[in-house]
């Protein structure tokens, strides 16, 4: 990791010059066989591969509007090349939104227009070869499909779903990406994400009840598989084991422990994160979120709450009902799935629970609105809740809070460099490189205004800030959930709860 | 059809012809939009939660070019500045086809001969800018480029008509409204004139099959026209009942 050069921070987002070819090297690792065949695609590519991605490719234009619409209407503007955080850590021109459409529409032009199949030099029309294969192996895993790019397009052109429906074209003739891959298969076979069975799960929740019950005094319980709870709390699986993810869970555990909201986990349904969404199938995003359902149903719950998960919960909010509605075996009371910042606050605003800020003087707090959360979905019942419903849950835990440049945060917020499949190692000069915007405008409120605590709700944004900030020279201690805070300030014992 | 000459014939075919591949791409492709199912729910947000909100959404989409207006100001001010001189010199024309003609299009008549202008210095400046940025040079092709000159050519052979080599406008307007009520008649003996309908005939053919679908595109691009109801109400996927 040394020899990766890091861009200065000076709290600017300098537009590079374009550098060609300049992310080549960063190549995603391919899927191996079994695990291929595991998710029901070719263990590897078939002689015929070019017929069978092609007929994939039409398949999608059909039941796409998005990639029909895109592939077509662009006009090439140019508002979107200074957008994504890809191009603007290694300035590879591929890496601008319309440039890596362009390797699926120069594909499209050849073999799905008129004018393409006619003229295919004027509009740059070109056969799917190798060569394109490559490039798109290359690009469209160099794509943490955040949407950015979509807010500045005239035409709302969103290059996630040109680089989900290229993934899934990949996957048709067997080229799927490990890091992917592997994951799915151990949430459809275990139930979660890091493949973790039941035993190892109720242990490691035994161990966190010992914990806090040595740090506070209280016995907090991390229920699994209870029947009959009022609540089942959904978390993506990081939050068992990775810091600062399980402080966040520790967080959730004291909210309903103060709220008095029985609550459970499930270790059938022990995964929130979604992968499917990332390969771009509908068939297998909608495999892992029916477990969901299938837990809800079985252990009888009321209501679902889910963790902080930045793609989990666009797909919670915007697909669920969808996928696997409707939630009518739910109580009609409260918004199912709800999102833990959501049922915080709102316990918070009701004075439910005990709050005591000076727990987290120490700190100056911003928080990092996560893409998917922003772009993706909502909270609350405006649009934009879901900036504002965790800002404020921050600032009723915490007295100092800072937000960073406007141009970094809210609808126009930079990813952390390792969404959508990108949190792998062989992708670390690309995650690194990703994260610049985000660092620079960290930078520029930590020299300003003291800030020692980027706040996030997203598993991914944890993991990839832990491990990236500190390459730019930031302590990965900056890092932090937004339920830690909560975990921080609230007073055990405090109140009556609900 | 008596008395027409063969250049007419040739003419009337062609116009004929153009618009009717024009309206036939045109219509195939908005069904194509149309018809082609949104599996899930993709607004970009945050999006409005009635259809009442995605109509206020899309007005300042198309009115105003809202997003592009965020996303870079010197590219919107070519662009909307371009769009806007192209709406009015449309309208401007319609004074060649209606009859009787509306007060209304000939209180516009004087700002087309600017917007002709305007038209052509804006066209100039997309341009520039496609050449002289380092990223847009990268990724504009031939087909970014031949639009801005087709749409430049047509506006300066129409000023040269207005300006330099004065074309019989009633001789014009004798032969479109002779095409619209489909009782055609000689077409003028002023090549300029020639030149500039055939021009039109290129953007017209080349329209559907091309980026220039945008203009009827933008209208069921689903990242700006879906509501954000996700859990108020229930979005089917058609092929996934």
């Amino acid at each position: 990791m040394a020899d990766i050069k890091t861009e200065q921070l000076t709290g600017k987002i300098k537009v590079p010059k374009i550098n060609e070819s300049a992310a080549t090297e960063d190549r995603a690792n391919r899927a191996r066989e079994e695990q291929n065949v595991l998710l029901g695609f070719p263990p590897s590519k078939p002689d015929n591969w070019q017929e069978i991605a092609l007929n994939k490719m039409g398949e999608l234009l059909t039941k796409y509007k998005s990639l029909k619409l895109f592939l077509d209407v662009c006009v090439k503007c140019g508002a979107c090349t200074d957008k994504c955080h890809y191009f603007l850590g290694t300035g590879d021109p591929n890496n601008m939104p319309v440039a890596r459409q362009e390797l699926m529409r120069k594909v499209y032009r050849k073999h799905f227009t008129t004018a393409g199949k006619l003229f295919p030099g004027l509009s740059r029309a070109e056969e799917l070869t190798e060569d394109v294969m490559d490039e798109w192996w290359n690009y469209y895993h160099q794509c943490s499909q955040c949407r950015r790019c979509s807010v500045f397009c005239p035409f709302g052109i969103d290059t996630a779903e040109i680089s989900m429906a290229a993934r899934e074209i990949m996957n048709s003739v067997g080229m799927g990406q490990k890091y992917s891959n592997e994951v799915l298969g151990k949430v459809v076979t275990v139930g979660n994400n890091l493949g973790i069975e039941k035993p190892a799960l109720q242990n490691s929740l035994e161990f966190l009840e010992d914990d806090v019950k040595e740090e506070t005094g209280t016995d907090v319980k991390f229920p699994l598989d209870q029947k009959n709870a009022e609540v089942l709390l959904i978390a993506p699986s990081a939050d068992f084991f990775s810091s600062p993810h399980i402080e966040g869970l520790i967080g959730y555990g004291k909210v309903f422990h103060e709220a008095g909201v029985s609550w459970t986990m499930s270790s059938y349904a022990s995964e929130f994160a979604n992968f499917g969404m990332f390969i771009g199938n509908y068939d297998l995003m909608k495999k892992v979120a029916i477990r969901i359902r299938d837990a809800a149903e079985e252990l009888n719950v009321k209501r679902i709450v889910v963790g902080e998960c930045g793609h989990a919960w666009r797909v919670a909010y915007s697909f669920w009902n969808t996928l696997i509605g409707p939630f009518d075996f739910l109580d009609p009371e409260h918004r199912s799935p709800a999102h833990i910042c959501e049922f915080t606050l709102d316990l918070i605003q009701r004075d439910a629970l005990k709050i005591d800020k000076s727990y987290n003087d120490d700190l100056v707090v911003t928080f990092h609105d996560s893409c998917n959360v922003a772009r993706g979905s909502r909270m609350g019942n405006s649009p934009g809740g879901q900036f504002e419903i965790p800002r404020e849950l921050i600032k009723s835990v915490c007295r100092n809070f800072v937000d960073m440049d406007e141009e970094t945060i809210r609808e126009v917020t930079y990813c952390c460099g390792a969404g959508g499949g990108l949190l792998t190692d062989e992708l670390m000069d690309l995650r690194v490189k990703g994260a610049m915007p985000r660092a620079q405008a960290l930078h520029e409120v930590m020299e300003r205004n003291g800030v020692n605590t980027m706040a996030m709700i997203c598993a991914i944004c944890k993991a990839q800030f832990t491990k990236v900030l500190p390459e730019y020279g930031v302590d990965m201690s900056v890092v932090a959930s937004v339920h830690q805070l909560v975990s921080n300030a609230i007073v055990l014992g405090g109140k009556k709860g609900v | 059809m008596k008395g027409l000459s063969t250049l007419s014939l040739v003419f009337i075919f062609l116009c004929y012809t153009s618009a009717a591949i024009f309206l036939a791409g045109f219509v195939r492709k908005v069904y194509e939009y149309a018809v082609t199912p949104s599996p899930l729910k993709i607004p970009t947000m945050p999006a409005p939660t009635t259809k009442g909100g995605v109509v206020l959404r899309m007005t300042g989409e198309v009115l105003f070019f809202t997003s592009l207006f965020k996303g870079n100001k010197w590219t919107w001010i070519g662009g909307y500045i371009f769009h806007i001189v192209f709406l009015l010199i449309v309208l401007r024309h319609l004074r060649y086809v209606l009859v009787p003609t509306p007060e209304v299009i000939y209180f516009i008549g004087p700002f087309g001969i600017h917007a002709g202008i305007i038209l052509v210095v804006s066209a100039g400046y997309l341009f520039a800018r496609r050449i002289f940025v380092d990223r847009t040079r990268y990724i504009s092709s031939g087909a970014d480029y031949f639009a801005l000159i087709l749409m430049a050519l047509i506006a300066a052979t129409g000023l040269a008509m207005q300006f330099l080599f004065m074309a019989d406008v009633s001789a014009v307007k004798d032969f479109m409204v002779g095409l619209v009520t489909f009782s055609p008649v000689n077409i003028p003996d002023d090549h300029l004139f020639i030149v500039h309908l055939t021009l039109v005939m290129v953007l017209l053919v080349y329209l559907p099959f091309s980026k220039l679908m945008h203009a009827g595109g933008i209208f069921f691009s689903p990242t700006r026209v879906m509501v954000d109801d996700c859990n108020e109400k229930r979005h089917i996927n058609p092929w996934d009942r």
